[in-house]
């Protein structure tokens, strides 16, 4: 049968040249709560949406946005058990190149390396590909970095974004509001407006997670932090 | 007796103001029978990066070649140059790797820092346990005359030259009573922007 010819594998290219596992996964993600990432003069700030489809849920118990390394920290859009595999292998990696090097893993490198597992699961037997995009976030070399990470292992090294639902307003909203002169406090800011923009009923500090990085390292913003924050927003 | 005094080889690194200095001898021996006198055993690993591998020849040859290629991986993986202390690190790791069957190499990591020219000397036993010191470091069936000589003639803030005359001294004096080293020696200097390499005329019974 003509629709069954390209199903025989998940990662067969299909006659006009795609992968549609792997944008099947992109959709999944384009599906997922809103995240937002934005590099600042001093530091990097990620943000995510975490609404809970109940109100007996009980709040900052499972958290989206994670610590890899004391100075690299990550949040996701897509699917929330992939997630928590790849935060799992990203803070063994960074532990095996500290023992190797006596040296904290370079941001970049843990991307890489993050990205290539990624990468392996489009073209592995017996897998799927993954149903998160990851926005990581690090201080070194004295400086902030910020990179997402696709499912295809594609990633991208950026000043500011914005994944999931929305996406695409998120990241015009981010176009008129980023300045390379930013401040951390500033980009906290940008980045609870930015997923205000897209936000469905009244953002709390229950409902979505911010996690800072800077020279003194990444943290996860306490909701009584998260909601000085939100003083300030109309 | 041991297999690290096949071959024989004395070797020392030492900490200067704002340079280092490595230095071996060049006898390659089989027990007591001096077979070359020409044996390398301190190898460049970068500008401003050298590797001494005294013990048996034959590991040293094959962990110079592994750790050259572990180099050249690192660089090329991560675009920039290894600074010595990420190479003992790694050298530590790799020798570790091989606890129950170890490389008979008791290894001299001797450079400045790429970045801030900081001078760094270690060295380890043949499993990777580093040995950080401020002043000096020594290898070698010589070992023991070499922790002599530079305990009596090491002080601190050295300049290229005065470093070149202490290691020198320091050397030849412990393998002139050692019979398994000695036969030639060579120096390095390493300074920011210049490394001076010397041969070292020596005596040759």
């Amino acid at each position: 049968m003509a629709t069954e010819r390209y199903s025989f594998s998940l990662t067969t290219f299909s006659p006009s040249g795609k992968l549609v596992q792997i944008e099947y996964a992109l959709a999944a993600v384009a599906a997922g709560a809103p995240s937002v990432g934005i590099k600042a003069s001093n530091g990097i700030v990620i943000a995510t949406e975490n609404k809970h489809k109940s109100i007996l849920y009980e709040e900052h118990s499972v958290h989206k946005v994670e610590m890899v390394t004391d100075h690299i920290g990550m949040v996701y859009s897509g699917m929330g058990p992939d997630y928590r595999l790849l935060v799992k292998q990203a803070r063994k990696m960074a532990q095996q190149y500290y023992l190797v090097y006596r040296e904290p893993i370079p941001t970049v490198q843990l991307v890489q390396r993050v990205a290539a597992v990624m990468q392996e699961y489009t073209q592995s037997g017996g897998v799927r590909p993954f149903g998160v995009s990851l926005l990581i976030c690090g201080w070194d070399n004295n400086r902030p970095y910020l990179f997402q990470c696709d499912p295809s292992g594609a990633y991208f090294a950026w000043k500011a974004t914005a994944m999931g639902k929305n996406y695409i307003n998120g990241k015009q909203f981010l176009e008129k509001r980023f300045s390379e002169d930013l401040e951390l406090d500033d980009a906290v800011h940008t980045a609870i407006l930015t997923l205000k923009e897209s936000f469905e009923g009244q953002l709390t500090a229950d409902n979505i997670e911010v996690g800072i990085c800077d020279q003194n390292g990444f943290r996860r913003l306490e909701p009584s932090h998260v909601k000085d924050y939100l003083a300030n927003i109309p | 007796m041991s297999i690290l005094t096949y071959n024989g080889g004395a070797m020392l690194a030492m900490k200067g103001d704002g340079c280092v200095s490595i230095a071996a001898d060049k006898r390659y021996g089989i027990q007591m029978q001096t077979v070359g006198t020409n044996f390398q055993k301190i190898f460049e690993m970068g500008p401003h990066l050298y590797v001494g591998l005294p013990g048996l020849a034959t590991d040293t040859q094959t962990v110079m070649e592994k750790i050259r290629f572990r180099k050249n991986l690192y660089e090329l993986r991560e675009n920039r140059k290894i600074s010595p202390k990420v190479m003992a690190s790694m050298l530590s790791n790799m020798l570790y790797e091989k606890r129950f069957g170890p490389f008979f190499v008791e290894p001299i990591v001797a450079g400045l820092d790429p970045v801030t020219y900081e001078p760094f000397i270690c060295n380890m036993d043949l499993i990777g346990c580093i040995n950080k010191p401020d002043e000096f470091v020594v290898g070698g069936t010589a070992s023991a005359q070499l922790y002599g000589m530079c305990e009596s003639v090491w002080e601190p803030n050295l300049g290229p030259d005065d470093l070149f005359e202490t290691t020198s001294q320091a050397l030849m004096n412990a393998f002139d009573r050692d019979a398994i080293s000695g036969w030639g020696a060579v120096v390095y200097i390493i300074e920011k922007d210049k490394v001076t390499i010397k041969d070292l005329k020596t005596r040759m019974d």
